[in-house]
């Protein structure tokens, strides 16, 4: 455990060869395999993939919310440094350990995709945020509950006083997600995982929940990861993007790179399934096939079985090495590795 | 608040209405009277002719010949306006003093059996469901299910037996002889309690087997919940977070069956407290039922259902302060 060593590149957040795989009834089920990226400070990580790619598992393992069936590899590596400047690894932390608990909300928090259910019905929204404050921040009471009201003023809660004795079910849903991003921001994190915080909620409600995400970010210099399946949405937030499939990461790059110079025959079938203003009238493109299940995890490349551009002897032999293509962009492809060589 | 309140204590009026109906009617129902039995036991064998006269001056004197509407007032205005049930004809008393202090009694073995069971069957239910498939759950899922499989008299018989022979202590009634005509007082309160352990364990054993299982499954459903996990991700600790949201739900449906309870409590009472040799009303009342006294049987049926209506209202108030929703929902 290197506690003292410095980040690189202004990072935040550095995750090396993660690993996750979970016990179940059918047996192991690997759902990240081996995957590597990093958060730079006050910048957003964009996170696309299908359901079941592992985005979300990747993201909970840094705050280690994962079930209890859940294995982290040993080789994995999540690097992550604290406000004071020390460096945590943070998979060497007993569950439920003191420095877990401080991880947790205030140095890492995360929103989630439905609002509805991460608030317990039974307390009110002001119960809920004065006891995420009370728990990083060293207030009493009467502090808290003006940072919790204050808050909830900061992310556009009308009458935030009257909301604050409301309970869950007595908000609308863009509310509700509206408080539960205040319930994240009271604790001051440096970075915030920000699990499909949209997808639940209707066009014009998730256009102003990614507003005010952006103002805060400026205002409050947090990093984020934006977790979604929608690449409409991630390219107004994002400054980087990473493609994942299957547990793997296919493809990485800035958000320009990938919006508009896709290079992996996935990320760009992704791209193709998305309406268009300048294409109405023309049928989409679906991914032809269904995602292949976890359990038996086609061997090489996990695309391949859907993939357009398919190899075969090449493709479904091994996983593809990291092609650079330029600076910052990635690519996990054999059409450009054998460009390469 | 109030308004719910009001609208629960209406509604528990209007239940114990039609709820006294019914005792009536169930009175009434059983062939022959009272002025039947009496004259039977009083001119059996001495060889007397009972004319229909006789017995209709015996109904009039009993209050017996008027018509049932009009006994159905008098009873339940009695009852209602003066506390007074009428009268118990093979005692030859008011009824409110053949079930005086057993009612009492029966309250105390009730309550305690409920306090047994909420206090076993809440914290292990959902220790139960944090453990979830380790030994301990098995173990305790094996040891509830036992409570549901034997029958009470046996575990009446059992733990009476060990009392016996390994205490060397006698469970049978509800006082130490020494007590048992003395007038109240602070020993004699220590003496009743320290006798309600054992009945209480005995009924409480399957109420708390159904509770506990109940407790178990809807904490494992609160569990996995999203709301127990953004919690977590507040850096809430474990067993703070554990109390605070899964196992305050895991509550709202023992809550709500309360009186499910009390009813079962009361349906097996009356086989243990016959093998334990209590004081309580189930035996009055099969006695009360043969003897076709009839106000004995009513008092015992209207207090029995009134303490489960009531437990209802309880059980209906708790709930809408364990529970934001329920008010809302309420109006």
């Amino acid at each position: 455990m290197a506690k003292t060593k410095e980040m690189t590149n202004n990072n935040l957040l550095e995750v090396k060869d993660l690993k996750i795989s979970f016990k179940t009834d059918e047996g192991i089920i690997t759902a990240v395999d081996g995957i590597k990226f990093s958060v730079k400070r006050g910048q957003t990580l964009g996170i696309v993939g299908e359901s079941g790619s592992g985005k979300s598992v990747s993201t909970w393992s840094i705050m280690r919310l994962l079930p209890k069936n859940s294995i982290i590899d040993k080789k994995s590596s999540i690097k992550f440094q604290q406000k004071s400047g020390k460096v945590v690894e943070i998979t060497k932390f007993k569950s439920n350990s003191r420095e877990l608990r401080e991880i947790r909300g205030g140095e890492v928090a995360l929103i989630f995709q439905e609002p509805m259910s991460s608030f317990s019905p039974v307390y009110t929204i002001g119960n809920q945020i004065m006891e995420a404050v009370l728990q990083h921040r060293d207030v009493t009471k009467e502090e808290a509950q003006e940072i919790a009201i204050d808050m909830l003023d900061r992310v556009g809660i009308s009458n935030p006083a009257q909301r604050f004795k409301q309970y869950p079910f007595e908000l609308s849903g863009g509310m509700r997600q509206r408080a539960m991003i205040a319930v994240a921001l009271s604790m001051n994190p440096s970075l915030l995982i920000a699990d499909e915080p949209t997808t639940s909620l209707d066009v014009t409600i998730q256009a102003q929940i990614l507003e005010l995400m952006n103002e805060l970010q400026e205002e409050l210099g947090m990093s984020i990861i934006f977790i979604t399946h929608n690449l409409g949405v991630i390219a107004q937030v994002a400054d980087e993007i990473e493609v994942m499939y299957l547990g793997k990461i296919l493809e990485r790059g800035t958000t320009n790179d990938i919006i508009h110079e896709p290079q992996h025959p996935y990320t760009q079938a992704l791209l193709k399934a998305i309406p268009r203003l300048d294409t109405i009238g023309e049928r989409l493109t679906a991914i032809s096939g269904d995602i292949p299940s976890p359990l038996s995890r086609p061997i090489g490349c996990p695309f391949y079985t859907r993939c357009e551009k398919v190899m075969p002897g090449i493709c479904d032999v091994k996983m593809p090495e990291p092609t650079q293509l330029s600076d910052t962009h990635t690519v996990y492809c054999f059409l450009y590795e054998e460009k390469n060589v | 608040m109030v308004k719910f309140l009001v609208q629960r204590i209406i509604g528990m009026a209007v239940t114990m209405f039609f709820v006294s109906i019914m005792v009536f009617i169930i009175m009434e129902l059983p062939p022959g009277d009272y002025a039947e039995r009496w004259a039977f036991r009083k001119f059996s064998g001495t060889g007397a002719q009972i004319t229909e006269a006789d017995l209709d001056n015996i109904r009039a004197n009993f209050g017996l010949d008027r018509p049932a509407p009009e006994r159905y007032f008098k009873w339940i205005s009695g009852i209602v306006l003066h506390g007074d049930f009428g009268e118990a004809f093979a005692f030859q008393t008011s009824v409110n003093n053949v079930i005086g202090q057993k009612i009492w009694l029966t309250l105390a073995i009730l309550f305690s059996t409920l306090i047994v069971t909420y206090l076993v069957a809440i914290p292990v239910g959902i220790y139960a469901a944090i453990r979830r498939g380790s030994a301990e759950d098995y173990a305790l899922t094996v040891f509830s299910y036992l409570g549901f499989a034997l029958p009470n008299f046996l575990l009446a018989l059992v733990l009476l037996y060990i009392s016996i022979t390994v205490f060397d202590s006698s469970v049978g009634g509800l006082f130490s002889p020494e007590y048992a005509d003395a007038p109240w007082s602070t020993a004699k309160a220590l003496d009743l309690l320290s006798h309600l352990i054992i009945p209480s364990i005995i009924l409480a054993w399957s109420a708390t087997a159904f509770q506990l299982q109940t407790v178990r499954a809807t904490m494992l459903d609160e569990l996995n919940n999203l709301s127990v996990t953004a919690a977590r991700a507040r850096g809430v600790p474990e067993w703070k977070l554990l109390l605070k949201y899964p196992a305050r739900l895991a509550i709202n449906p023992v809550v709500s069956t309360m009186s499910f309870d009390a009813n079962r409590i009361f349906s097996e009472l009356p086989i243990v407290a016959l093998v334990l040799g209590l004081p309580e009303l189930g035996e009055l009342l099969l006695k009360s039922y043969l003897d076709l006294d009839m106000f004995v049987a009513g008092a015992i049926l209207l207090i029995l259902t009134f303490m489960i209506v009531f437990m209802n209202f309880l059980s209906d108030i708790f709930l809408a302060i364990l529970d934001p929703r329920v008010k809302l929902i309420e109006g």
